[in-house]
């Protein structure tokens, strides 16, 4: 996978958003403050034009890039939280002009670590961390089993979409939709829901033909 | 939606043209989002700075001018600023003595504002953060956030504003915004929910005869929905919550707020049941401010804000100010 593959990721996050801007904005409005669509349309865009400026040609320096761009635009708690996972992801893949499956497993396992330090989240507590964290250990466990490539992004996709649907019965005991109490119950987490479109756009790119 | 607005995406950066016009006082920055006092920082002061989400007017670009902050980042409506926009911001008002960052509880404002006084350090400039979170409303803070910053909000950036402006050193000035954060307890109640421009629909649905009690600055829903009853009876629910956290003996400062919807005759209105609520128990409203001073948009609904003063607290709330939305003895 080279920079052109992460480029490839990020725009497809990009259109993602854009289409589901007011799903993630209504999952927000249910338990928080109706903002996350239109924040993370507005990140990935600034995204998509800052790497359309720059030639950052590895791997790493696109993920970084991606990061720091969406600390610097996004705002809210979204803004630190996906940019630092972006930007531990990218220097996780250190300096190199292609990553392996391994190599990207460790740097999802950073951008989550990253996203803990940051956030002070665990599992469990519906935020992002219930959709990224079991999508990283699922990614790291096929790669190291020896999956397929397929099977690899395929079970990164699944496990981060159902712990999205997981977060469904959960309290919040972060974030916003922490001051809800009980009423948070019954309402997918809108930031482990927009972490499962951005893991589904990582599949779906790594299952194109390669160019 | 019907809102007065030349398109959603603008709100802010039109907003923000329109206080440069008005406020010949303020320096605004509005392609970067970034409002300091005209004529630079003041040597050897300690400056102040805060920021977050827009939407909550005068709350804190109206704030910004002598005796209270030197600068404000107002972010997208309801959404955090950005760190590179508080580094400016603090960069700007540096003075030589350090700057304080006066941040409310809410996430995304914490971790934008760390991130921001890290890369200040990076840059030699001292600063010390105080993390305001007055809102009782929050119940249980293992299980949440923590208590968010609301009205008490106004008052920190009054008083650490006055002791600033005395020259006093960083560490005095971050005490006694300590203090009054300390000192002091908030409940707010909403009527009807509020539009952001961007999503185009209100954020909650509230039934004609429902209100939330406890609700937050952004329309986040607070501890429970209630029935429309009197103002009195609403009142009394809203102190009773902040005197179960707070005695409520001896001077009060204390303030009514309207959420940004409210006619100020039902401010009035209210007013007049806390002072009685309050008299009665025994304490002694000797400062107030009723009026809108931290908002949510439109939202039809107040917020009450008590502060346990001091002889030393009432002195600095007394002093000179004058800014925007606040201005006496000068």
């Amino acid at each position: 996978m080279d920079a052109g593959f992460f480029r490839a990721w990020v725009a497809e996050i990009a259109a993602v958003v854009e289409t589901q801007r007011d799903h993630l904005t209504q999952l927000d409005a249910a338990i928080g403050d109706a903002d996350h669509g239109i924040n993370l349309s507005r990140g990935f865009g600034a995204v998509q034009a800052a790497l359309a400026q720059a030639s950052a040609a590895t791997p790493g320096s696109v993920l970084v890039l991606a990061g720091s761009t969406l600390i610097s635009k996004v705002g809210g708690a979204s803004g630190p939280l996906y940019g630092t996972a972006f930007r531990h992801a990218g220097k996780a893949l250190g300096d190199g002009p292609e990553v392996d499956l391994p190599a990207l497993a460790g740097a999802l396992e950073a951008a989550l670590s990253g996203v803990q330090k940051l956030g002070a989240a665990r599992e469990g507590e519906k935020t992002m961390v219930d959709a990224l964290a079991p999508a990283a250990s699922a990614f790291s466990k096929a790669v190291a089993d020896g999956a397929s490539p397929t099977g690899a992004f395929s079970a990164l996709a699944d496990a981060a979409e159902a712990g999205a649907q997981a977060t469904i019965p959960m309290q919040a005991l972060k974030g916003r939709a922490s001051y809800l109490g009980p009423r948070s119950v019954g309402h997918e987490d809108p930031g482990a829901a927009s972490t499962a479109l951005i893991m589904r756009a990582l599949r779906d790119v790594a299952a194109r033909p390669a160019p | 939606m019907k809102k007065l607005i030349n398109s959603p995406e603008t709100v802010v950066t039109d907003a923000l043209s329109g206080l440069a016009a008005a406020h010949l006082g303020l320096a605004v920055d509005v392609e970067n989002k970034l409002i300091t006092r005209a004529g630079g920082p003041t040597a050897g002061k300690v400056g102040l700075v805060s920021g977050g989400g827009s939407g909550h007017e005068p709350l804190h670009g109206g704030f910004v001018g002598y005796g209270m902050l030197d600068a404000a980042c107002p972010g997208e409506v309801f959404t955090s600023p950005v760190p590179d926009q508080m580094l400016a911001a603090t960069k700007a008002v540096d003075g030589g003595a350090g700057v304080l960052h006066v941040v409310k509880n809410y996430t995304g404002d914490v971790l934008n504002f760390e991130m921001a006084a890290e890369l200040a350090g990076d840059e030699g400039i001292e600063v010390v953060p105080v993390v305001v979170n007055d809102d009782v409303a929050v119940q249980d803070s293992l299980y949440t956030a923590g208590r968010r910053g609301t009205g008490a909000t106004v008052f920190v950036e009054k008083i650490a504003g006055a002791l600033a402006e005395r020259t006093a050193p960083l560490g005095e000035v971050a005490a006694v915004a300590r203090e009054v954060n300390e000192r002091s307890r908030s409940f707010g109640v909403a009527l009807t929910s509020c539009t952001v421009p961007a999503a185009g629909k209100p954020t909650f649905e509230i039934g004609d005869s429902e209100i939330e009690l406890g609700v937050g600055i952004h329309g986040e829903p607070g501890r429970t929905r209630g029935a429309l009853v009197t103002a009195r009876e609403i009142t009394a629910t809203a102190l009773d919550a902040i005197a179960a956290d707070l005695a409520l003996t001896g001077d009060l400062l204390v303030m009514v707020n309207g959420m940004g919807g409210t006619p100020l005759i039902e401010l009035y209105l209210v007013y007049n049941e806390v002072h009685k609520y309050l008299t009665g128990r025994g304490a002694r409203i000797t400062r107030n401010l009723v009026g809108n001073y931290i908002t949510s948009l439109e939202m039809q609904g107040f917020s009450v804000t008590v502060c346990k003063l001091t002889d030393s607290l009432t002195d600095l709330w007394d002093a000179p100010v004058d800014t925007p939305a606040l201005r006496w003895g000068r």
